[in-house]
């Protein structure tokens, strides 16, 4: 146990790093991606409506671990062997951050419909009926109150999200779980290294709940 | 009390007309809501409509401002058809103040962002200028201590008498009433009704959807009764309440009376 620490607890904290770091860009996109498509959900606009409705089943029903093979081999393919004429390459960086985003944002979208949706709908009439815009309400009025109620389960799809990231190995990105891979594989030391592989998600995702219990808190001040 | 109605009905039939309605007609999936209705609103009147529910009162006056659309029929207000192609809604309604049964207050802002985020927002005024008129305005719904509480600290009445400051603040020329008392304690509906026989004392074209007969009685300069879709019928205070003369009124008036 001692000697994976002292010999590779290094690699697999900068292992952690990347992990964190492709959580935090697919977290990033996801949020833009799932306001779009949230909001195009609730708007009184039957195409809006019903793409948004395609997007979120598509994803939704396609597991993770082959969207990230489709986006990472597939896409390439289709463009330089298929249609030709690219040179299509994503990293696997990227292909991750697009999967993640692609996947929490299908999800997110559905936490920010719902949300929308849980706010007083005479709220809405009170803002129109003094001359506001729909974009106006949404923004100073809808969202705010929205948002409130959408943060359980928004951290609670952070941390899924930060789980995921381990499905991304298989594109070969060298995260957490694929590093340890290579550490597992030089060292035969299984029991070891997934103990120290577990423990440090969990100390990542306790930091990240409770720091969200305490920002949902302080939001619920003038409750 | 003679000599008041005669000046209420001169002031009723003089003024420039603030709304006309012609042949409204709206129905929700199979059922009619309003079926016919035709009517006008004169410059300073206040127009109390009377009626069961499910009359299609609330209907009738949500589609004032469109918070409804009608599916046939003209609503004029100041001489623009709110349901004509191309018209610009938002600048219709700055115009048209509306309060609503359950207040519908913003809860995530305090009482003076309440009241000054719309005239703000659209370029009304400056925001130390909406301050102003919102101070003054909660002045004069007696709620001056109150800007900067939050509206889950406020009882119902006091609520409500924010809500039609807030509407007041954007300078309305009409004001829309919805039920403005239903959903108050009892011992909190004065406060409130004082608040709108203020305003309309100060001269405001109001149209007031209520169950408060005491209320129609002494402030309305006409009264509209409204059952299964139609206005049945409409007159002075004293001719729909003390004289009625259609059946359907007169059924009413015993069961609330």
């Amino acid at each position: 146990m001692l000697r994976i620490i002292t010999d590779y607890g290094g690699l697999l904290l900068v292992a952690m790093g990347r992990t964190l770091l492709l959580a935090l860009l697919g977290l990033f996109f996801a949020c833009i991606i799932g306001l779009i498509f949230g909001i195009m959900s609730v708007v009184h606009n039957r195409p809006c409506n019903i793409i948004a409705q395609v997007f979120v089943d598509a994803i939704r029903g396609v597991p993770m671990i082959v969207l990230a093979f489709f986006v990472y081999f597939g896409v390439p393919y289709l463009f330089n062997t298929i249609i030709g004429g690219f040179s299509v390459t994503l990293t696997a960086l990227q292909a991750g951050t697009i999967c993640l985003a692609l996947n929490c944002g299908a999800y997110m979208s559905e936490i920010i419909r719902a949300g929308i949706q849980s706010v007083d709908i005479g709220q809405m009439e009170a803002a129109r009926s003094l001359g506001l815009t729909y974009a106006m309400a949404m923004r100073r009025i809808i969202l705010p109150q929205a948002i409130r109620t959408m943060i359980p389960s928004i951290i609670n799809q952070f941390i899924i999200t930060l789980k995921d990231t381990s499905i991304l190995s298989v594109i070969g990105f060298p995260e957490l779980v694929n590093t340890a891979k290579n550490v597992q594989a030089n060292t035969f030391m299984s029991f070891q290294t997934w103990a120290i592989v577990g423990v440090m998600y969990l100390i990542v995702i306790t930091i990240l709940s409770r720091s969200a219990k305490r920002m949902e808190r302080r939001l619920n001040v003038d409750r | 009390m003679s000599t008041d109605n005669t000046k209420q009905e001169n002031k009723a039939g003089t003024g420039e007309v603030r709304i006309r309605v012609r042949d409204l007609k709206k129905t929700f999936g199979d059922l009619e809501v309003l079926k016919s209705i035709s009517m006008e609103v004169h410059e300073g009147e206040v127009v109390v409509v009377i009626g069961p529910s499910g009359s299609g009162k609330s209907t009738f006056l949500r589609c004032l401002n469109r918070l409804e659309n009608a599916d046939s029929g003209v609503v004029e207000i100041d001489g623009t058809d709110i349901n004509a192609r191309g018209v610009n809604l938002n600048k219709v309604r700055e115009n048209i103040g509306m309060v609503f049964q359950h207040f519908n207050l913003f809860n995530n802002l305090n009482v003076l962002d309440n009241m000054t985020l719309a005239p703000v927002q659209l370029s009304k005024c400056s925001k130390p200028e909406a301050a102003d008129r919102a101070g003054k305005l909660l002045e004069r719904v007696g709620l001056a201590d109150k800007a900067g509480s939050y509206p889950h600290q406020l009882s119902g009445g006091q609520k409500q008498r924010v809500a039609i400051a807030r509407a007041l603040c954007m300078q309305p020329k009409i004001m829309l009433f919805d039920e403005p008392t239903s959903a108050l304690d009892p011992e909190m509906v004065g406060e409130v009704l004082q608040v709108m026989k203020d305003l309309a004392a100060d001269g405001m074209t109001m149209v007031v959807v209520t169950h408060e007969m005491g209320f129609a009685r002494e402030v309305a300069d006409r009264v509209v009764f409204m059952d299964g879709g139609y206005i049945v019928e409409e007159g002075t205070p004293e001719e729909v309440l003390l004289h009625p003369s259609e059946p359907r009124t007169i059924d009413f008036l015993n069961k609330v009376l």
